[in-house]
């Protein structure tokens, strides 16, 4: 795996500066079944596709941010710190 | 048979005597005749000029065996002249496979051959070559030596032992040089330093790119440095640095991948990646196929063209030229201009081009034979003769043609292939081109742009156009380009369209053969694969171009195929009586030139992190030991009379390992109480709290504690190893909630120094103005204070069962605090007499005695978690459901009967079967026994229980304990 990513804060750098934290899940707001835990804790949708996932510039201003990604090209569409994310576009990978 | 009675015969000295074979000052050669240096090769000390390379130079002293052969230890001699062949690997200074021809020379560089012993001139291996030749078809040793399965190891032993080339030394002291990784972000990226690369960098830095260029060879310049058009090709390249292009040469790029393009620079490893790419790769001479056609002396037309032009070195008396194109009879004319004595040119063209050329040639004096190749050459070690012969379509010489010719060297010619590897890791397609009989790259990816040779465009006008074009469609692409610029390339590209057709190459039969038996006709001299192999491994049924090449494994030695990849597969195209064009190509795979893995793997990172007190630990003769990043002082010689002075009197411990972060703002305590499974924004200022943070599945993530310093401000320490991920944890959550703080690490910042025992607080106050009575700071209090005339956040802690105080100061300050503490008389405890201390209180370490399945419930800590508070925290709601079922197992105390120490790791056995393991076991001086932490069956986790521990054998006879060994009510640690 290699590309490059946009820190919102830093800029353009190699991914190898970054963590990545995983597709952007929902955590539930009420008290889940047990099933509903398992599923948010160990489920992931793993899409062929373009996916909202969480990032973070671990060798660089160490914020966390958003990106849209597609798995399939690693193509970045766009990457933003969470307030300034905008809304998920069209068939968008969002778990919930 | 051998060539005594030959017409001309010719006798050079073979066996590096001595003859020198340098030629007058050549224009525009690379070596610089007022500059001698000295190198040695197998001990010798050899003559050369700076400039030259190792082959260069050996050949000039009459070097002509530069190696032996990978199975038959055949001798080898010079064939690229360029470093692209496998054909002159050598060791230098201890680093094997390194290439002669490619290799400048430094004075004082210690040279040895390879695969041959005792020298290179008498291989006793070599003895493989003359006997078991005919024996060892492909395969052989998948066959040989799998029968009995149970002598493989010795096989294996032994054929390890005589494979291979090289040899790296068993052990060395210390790195002798050292990588460095160099990312580098560019518009383009160029390629190869041709005349096509070097007017494509120009003409897309010329509109504003930012340009880096990268050429394997010492100078960018290409073919035409050797072909007279040095002073053209050296100004291009000056225009092309003066106009800002990155220009890196002796750097091979060693792959495509994924866009990042790997640039081999010496020391070097460039990390490239442009946003749009051109290859101007250009294309590689290929050797005939024929009996013996590895003798030394078979050089490529090229390769004997540079050594003259180069490095002014003559390379050979009288030469035979064999070729299938125009290339070969360039090459004759040159070296018959340069006192080379060139006896005949055989040309496999009927019409031999049937130009201008042919009439030079035969009006040199030079005898041209039309539709004619080269069927065989003659000689021990190295060429005494050739045979020449016209060849039917299946490269048969055809009766009553042959002829037999002396000479010291056999110049080969077999057509230039492409060199589309990297083009084809960067997601190509291979074409093959029935007009040109040659396989081109097509179906580029968008980001990648093509030039000169490697694309078609082989004489250096149309290579020059053809650069300058595809630098400005890079330009272009950009969005770099104006409106009249872009007319420009319109006409560039209807010009390059309109330029006549190459003129024809002959397509070489896969082998030529003359009559009789004749030598082993090679088709890849990486691996020592004759014709014969192919043909054998088609007859046994591998007859598609994947299967052959693994089961032969030709292509597969250090040149990757780039020389015996076309001859392969017209070897298989006939065997298999396929078309060319559709017996298809095989990946060359990375890396495109030899690396070594040191420049892979880069310059050896290894972090350390040590504490301002460091020093100190040294001095006082601490064991230091890596403690995960930390290197930490373990104990000072007697952890066990450490343990004890903490308890009998006072010790002082560094822990400015513990990660430490402050988390600050309105929402500070929010934000703890939601990531500890305990209550943290109840605390009052100045006040301490132990937490244990777990994950969504309520398993122990880590644990510290928290300190308010006031409203806003919290003080939170980690484990050591932890913080990294806690404070990532902490950030990850702030970001998700929107809340209103922020983290801070301070780890690296801050100092830490705990003072503990029964005299701590006498000598805390010796240090300090502020009342360090226990109503004052008490247990769990924090407060700031001068200590020693440091500023410290005080805080009372007892990890070690003691009252102690935790000193927390800006690092610069901790040697001072720390001397101004041990001076009272507090004795240095280090990491291990603290294991021991903890263990007698239960405390676990995360990590260690808690591993990712470990609940608070089950770590016997069901207090640190609070579910009756309001507000919803990370874990919750597994740990309401471990709650409600009790875990399976149970984090307890032992104390062992007869004192044994089990190995941590030690199986807790239940009916004899294995029902747990030992976490933790220390000696503990004070108690007089032994003790440690397992996890049991829950019903076994009841004092007094017995357990029997498996330890390597032995078994060790254990009782449980639920509650601390060492003060379990805290009498001492809150007195």
């Amino acid at each position: 795996m290699s590309f490059l990513l946009t820190c919102p804060n830093c800029g353009v750098r190699e991914v190898t500066d970054f963590g990545f934290g995983g597709e952007v899940s929902q955590r539930p707001t009420e008290r889940p079944t047990w099933r509903e835990l398992n599923t948010y804790n160990y489920f992931r949708r793993n899409v062929a596709g373009v996916q909202r996932e969480w990032w973070v510039h671990r060798s660089g201003c160490r914020a966390w941010f958003l990106a849209e990604r597609d798995t399939r090209t690693n193509e970045v569409l766009w990457t933003a710190l969470p307030n300034a994310a905008p809304s998920p576009s069209p068939g968008t990978a969002v778990a919930s | 048979m051998d060539g005594a009675a030959e017409r001309g015969a010719v006798a050079v000295a073979r066996d590096g005597g001595g003859v020198v074979t340098r030629l007058p000052p050549q224009p525009g050669e690379r070596i610089d005749r007022d500059r001698p240096i000295s190198f040695s090769f197998d001990g010798t000390a050899v003559p050369a000029y700076r400039g030259d390379t190792i082959a260069s130079a050996l050949y000039a002293n009459g070097r002509r065996i530069f190696s032996r052969s990978f199975k038959y230890h055949r001798p080898r001699g010079e064939l690229c002249g360029c470093g692209r062949c496998g054909n002159s690997l050598v060791q230098v200074d201890g680093a094997p496979g390194i290439r002669a021809c490619g290799e400048p020379v430094r004075p004082g560089m210690r040279v040895e051959h390879q695969n041959a012993w005792p020298s290179l001139e008498r291989d006793v291996m070599s003895a493989v070559d003359r006997f078991a030749g005919p024996f060892t078809p492909p395969g052989f040793y998948y066959k040989t030596f799998i029968r009995p399965r149970s002598l493989w190891p010795l096989y294996e032993k032994l054929l390890r032992r005589a494979a291979g080339l090289g040899r790296l030394a068993p052990e060395q002291d210390e790195r002798s040089w050292r990588t460095e990784y160099r990312r580098r972000h560019c518009d383009v990226l160029v390629v190869g330093g041709g005349i096509a690369g070097l007017a494509a960098a120009l003409r897309a830095a010329e509109l504003g790119a930012d340009v880096v260029l990268c050429e394997e060879d010492v100078e960018p310049g290409g073919a035409l440095l050797a072909e007279g058009g040095h002073e053209r090709a050296r100004e291009l390249a000056r225009r092309a640095a003066a106009a800002g292009v990155e220009l890196l040469a002796r750097a091979p790029a060693l792959g495509f991948f994924d866009g990042l393009v790997p640039v081999w620079q010496g020391d070097t490893l460039h990390q490239i990646r442009a946003a749009r790419h051109i290859a101007a790769t250009g294309t590689i001479e290929q050797p005939l196929v024929f009996a013996d056609n590895d003798l030394p002396g078979v050089m490529l037309s090229s390769g004997a063209v540079r050594l003259a032009t180069l490095y002014g070195v003559k390379p050979g008396e009288r030469a035979v030229v064999a070729t299938t194109g125009d290339r070969g009879l360039h090459a004759a004319l040159a070296l018959k201009r340069l006192g080379v004595d060139v006896a005949v040119v055989a040309d496999l063209r009927a019409d031999a081009g049937g130009g201008e050329l042919a009439a030079q040639v035969q009006a040199a004096g030079i005898g041209l034979r039309r539709g004619t190749t080269v069927v065989s050459a003659h000689g021990r070690a190295g060429v005494e003769a050739a045979t020449l012969a016209r060849v039917d379509a299946d490269g048969r010489a055809v009766e009553g043609t042959a002829e037999r010719v002396a000479c010291d060297l056999l110049v080969v010619s077999g057509g230039a292939a492409p060199a589309t590897s990297l083009l084809l890791q960067s997601g190509a397609r291979a074409r093959y081109d029935t007009a040109s009989g040659r396989f081109f790259a097509d179906r580029l990816p968008a980001d990648v742009h093509v030039a000169g040779a490697v694309d078609g465009h082989e004489d250096a006008d149309a290579a020059e156009l053809s650069g300058l074009a595809a630098g400005a469609e890079a330009a272009d692409a950009l969005g770099r380009i104006s409106s009249q610029d872009r007319r420009l390339l319109t006409e560039q590209r209807r010009e390059l369209a309109a330029r006549p057709e190459a003129t024809a190459v002959a397509t070489p039969p896969a082998v030529a053969r003359g009559h009789g038996r004749g030598g082993k006709a090679f088709v890849d001299l990486d691996e020592d694969v004759t014709a014969k192999d192919i043909a054998y491994a088609v007859a046994e049924g591998y007859d598609s171009i994947e299967l052959s090449k693994r089961y032969t494994t030709v292509t597969m030695g250090p040149t990757q195929g780039r020389f015996s990849q076309l001859a392969s597969i017209r070897m298989l195209a006939r065997e298999t009586r396929t078309p060319l064009g559709d017996v298809g190509l095989t990946t060359a795979r990375p890396p495109w030139s030899t690396v070594p893995m040191a420049a892979l793997a880069g310059r050896p990172f290894e972090a350390a992190k040590r504490s301002a007190v460091h020093g100190r630990h040294r001095e006082l003769r601490a064991t230091v030991r890596w403690a995960g990043d930390w290197r930490r002082a373990y104990d000072y010689g007697d952890p066990e009379g450490e343990a004890l002075a903490v308890q009998r009197d006072a010790g002082v411990i560094d822990v400015s390992t513990l990660g430490k972060l402050v988390v600050r703002g309105p929402d500070a305590g929010e934000l703890l109480d939601r990531l500890y499974t305990n209550r943290m924004s109840t605390l009052a200022p100045g006040r301490i709290r132990y937490g244990v943070m777990t994950s969504e599945a309520g398993r122990i993530t880590d644990d510290g504690t928290v300190g308010r310093i006031d409203d806003e401000t919290f003080y939170v320490t980690t484990t050591s190893s932890g913080v990294g991920a806690v404070e990532q944890q902490f950030s990850w959550w702030l970001a998700t909630w929107a809340l209103d703080a922020d983290v801070t690490d301070v780890t690296q910042g801050v100092a830490a120094i705990n003072l503990a025992g029964p005299r701590a607080r006498e000598i805390l106050s010796r240090l300090t103005d502020a009342d360090c009575s226990n109503e004052a700071i008490g247990y769990m209090d924090a407060s700031e204070a001068t200590v020693a005339g440091v500023r410290c956040l005080v805080m009372r802690i007892g990890f070690v069962g003691e009252v102690g105080y935790e000193l927390h100061c800006a690092a610069p300050h901790g040697r001072s605090l720390w001397d101004a503490i041990a001076a009272q008389g507090a004795r240095p405890f280090g990491l291990e007499p603290q294991r021991i201390l903890r263990l007698q209180k239960l405390h676990i370490l995360v990590g260690q005695d808690t591993d990712s399945e470990s609940t608070p419930y089950g770590a016997a800590m069901p207090w640190a978690v609070r579910l009756d508070k309001e507000q919803d925290f990370i874990g919750r709601w597994a740990l309401e459901h471990a709650a409600e079922h009790p875990a399976e197992a149970a984090l307890v105390g032992f104390t062992c009967l007869g004192g044994e120490v089990p190995t941590e790791g030690a199986v807790v056995l239940v009916d004899g079967m294995p029902a747990g393991q030992v976490t933790s076991a220390r000696r503990a001086p004070l108690l007089s026994t032994s003790i440690g932490m397992a996890w049991v069956p829950a019903a076994l986790a009841r004092d007094d229980a017995r357990i029997v521990i498996s330890d390597a054998g032995r078994r060790i006879a254990a009782t449980v304990t639920t509650r601390p060994f060492y003060d379990p009510e805290g009498k001492v640690l809150r007195s």
